[in-house]
């Protein structure tokens, strides 16, 4: 397996890289030295079979494994332009979630007001000012594409709302407070086609505005909305590269296997 | 054709001499719930029908007499009453600061497990068992002595568990993902539990708490244990009243008595006329702790509409 690969010609500005990553499950290495640039404002996305490890290494990039006992990594995830390892021991995981968001597999909004919901991102920092709260909430709302189904009932409870719109909420409460990048965990998964359809659209629209890293079992999904693939499989990356070049000339069998249904 | 016949034929006795379980089984649960039920609506009736009669306002407004017909509880649903706020006061922040604890601060490991098997090992300990602990504790060492206070602490440690396991088992029934979403959004663990986790987890506690607090308005062996008084015609000094004036707190040392012990001291003298007392008084009793429980019904129910997942 790679250990390095080599960087696509004319590739943009990184945003951030793994270098050789290792994750622990206590005794279980879930990931073995996945290393993978991150480009700024793309769509970077990884599949590969239940089990390969592609949630567990989203999930390192905002620490959530530091809420569970028995977590070990091992290398680095550095972020630019600032060159920090969010890994190190040295950065708490909170800061790491301030410039990191995230959207999950099932819509998990808090059984508060739509409004509040946006905003808890802000007020977490210390946000006091309503007049500011409601441009952000309003703003993060419009870009996650419900600010039209939700500004007449602001107040009311979000676990109202349908699923498709649940999940476009949790969308716009993770870009309220301008993270630098925005991990997916198969944000569909749990959602009708036609409100699969209107989150696929909304993360090419974000693309210009966020760096995005999205996990799905779906590879349409995948070659329909990302720019970059990983193809993960038993904790290690097997292959990386443009999208369209994975699904049309994969330079392993194993990938090709997969991408045509052989294996999976 | 009539091999099929035959076999659904074959098919029908059978599901026919199983579904005879069905009616045994339907027959001796009606029984059970009617034996249940008669029992207590036969205790019930013949509690209203000695005790309604005394039922009047001068019934809550006099102190126990040594005649029958001027007898009231006055003291001890007063009693009752300032021992209840003890209790709250102090089992409330603590059973929840406890149990938020156990389920979202402290690492999982043998000695939280040990306190673990001791919290729910502790709702089960005999009642009078809390009344010597208190009585050695409370009344001699701290030297509270047969106080309010002590009562309202003696209450507080016997319903401590109850409030616990409820308060933890309302904050296991929020999701994961919710905590993760609230984490994700950069919160630290105590932003989780004020933002997230108490207010979701509300429902649940409220009614713990409830729970708790009626089963210690009933309670007896342990306020008799620790030396409730058990005829008493004064009531606790308000603050800044009387001569020399009675301090903010001096009502935590007054002596006292509750509902229960009064009810047991009527019921133990000779004079019918005091059994009648007593079922009233009884009466007084269930309705507080029916409608305590009704409370946490309907608050639970309340609360709950504004939260789904």
């Amino acid at each position: 397996m790679p250990s390095t690969i080599t960087l696509p010609e004319n590739a943009p500005a990184l945003k951030a890289q793994s270098k050789n990553l290792d994750f622990y499950y206590g005794a279980f290495k879930a990931l073995k030295g996945v290393t993978m640039p991150i480009y700024e404002n793309r769509v970077t996305a990884l599949i590969g079979p239940s089990g390969c490890g592609k949630s567990t290494y989203l999930r390192c990039f905002n620490r959530m494994h530091d809420l569970y006992p028995g977590h070990r990594y091992d290398g680095k995830i550095e972020l630019y332009p600032d060159d920090v390892d969010i890994l190190d021991h040295g950065v708490d995981p909170i800061e790491v979630r301030m410039r990191i968001s995230m959207v999950f597999q099932k819509p998990n909004p808090f059984p508060k007001s739509i409004f509040e919901n946006v905003a808890y991102g802000l007020r977490v920092r210390g946000e006091k000012s309503e007049s500011y709260l409601e441009d952000k909430v309003e703003t993060a709302l419009k870009s996650a594409a419900i600010w039209n189904e939700v500004k007449d009932r602001m107040n009311e409870s979000a676990t109202n709302l349908s699923g498709g719109q649940q999940q476009r909420l949790c969308i716009a409460r993770s870009l309220a407070t301008d993270p630098e990048i925005i991990l997916f965990d198969e944000p569909t998964s749990a959602l009708d086609p036609i409100a699969t359809g209107s989150i696929e659209e909304l993360i090419g629209e974000l693309k210009s505005q966020v760096t995005i890293l999205i996990v799905t079992h779906n590879m349409q999904q995948a070659a329909r909305v990302s720019d970059y693939v990983a193809y993960m499989y038993l904790g290690e990356m097997v292959e990386y590269g443009v999208t369209n070049d994975i699904f049309m000339k994969p330079k392993r069998q194993e990938t090709e296997d997969y991408i045509t249904g052989r294996f999976g | 054709m009539s091999r099929n016949t035959e076999r659904t034929e074959e098919l029908r006795a059978i599901i026919k001499s199983h579904k005879r379980w069905d009616i045994i089984f339907g027959l001796v649960g009606i029984a059970a719930i009617a034996l249940a039920i008669l029992t207590l609506l036969a205790l019930f009736t013949e509690m209203v029908i000695d005790g309604f009669p005394r039922l009047s306002s001068g019934f809550f407004t006099n102190f126990p007499s040594r005649r029958a017909g001027e007898a009231g509880i006055l003291s001890a649903w007063v009693g009752s009453f300032f021992v209840m706020i003890v209790t709250a006061l102090f089992a409330i922040p603590v059973g929840i600061a406890s149990a938020i604890y156990l389920e979202e601060y402290a690492r999982k490991n043998w000695f939280t497990d040990v306190i673990e098997i001791n919290i729910s090992n502790l709702a089960g300990v005999p009642s009078i068992v809390y009344g010597l602990l208190a009585l050695g504790l409370f009344v001699y060492t701290f030297g509270f002595g047969q106080s309010i206070l002590s009562a309202g602490l003696t209450l507080a440690l016997l319903i401590l568990p109850i409030v616990i396991v409820t308060t933890r088992e309302a904050l296991r029934a929020i999701p994961q993902t919710v905590r993760e979403g609230a984490y994700a959004c950069g919160a630290t663990k105590w932003q989780v539990v004020s933002d997230h986790l108490v207010p979701y987890g509300m429902p649940g506690i409220l009614t713990g708490v409830i729970i708790g607090l009626s089963r210690a308005i009933g309670e007896t062996a342990p306020i008799i244990t620790i030396g409730a008084l058990t005829f008493i015609a004064f009531l606790p000094p308000v603050p800044f009243t009387g001569d020399p004036a009675a301090g903010m707190f001096d009502w935590l040392f007054s002596p006292f008595t509750v509902m229960p012990i009064q009810i047991f001291n009527w019921t133990s003298r000779p004079d019918p006329a005091f059994h009648a007392n007593a079922a009233a008084a009884s009466l007084v009793l269930v309705f507080l702790t029916l409608g305590m429980n009704g409370l946490a019904i309907w608050l639970r129910y309340r609360l709950r509409k504004n939260i789904k997942w």
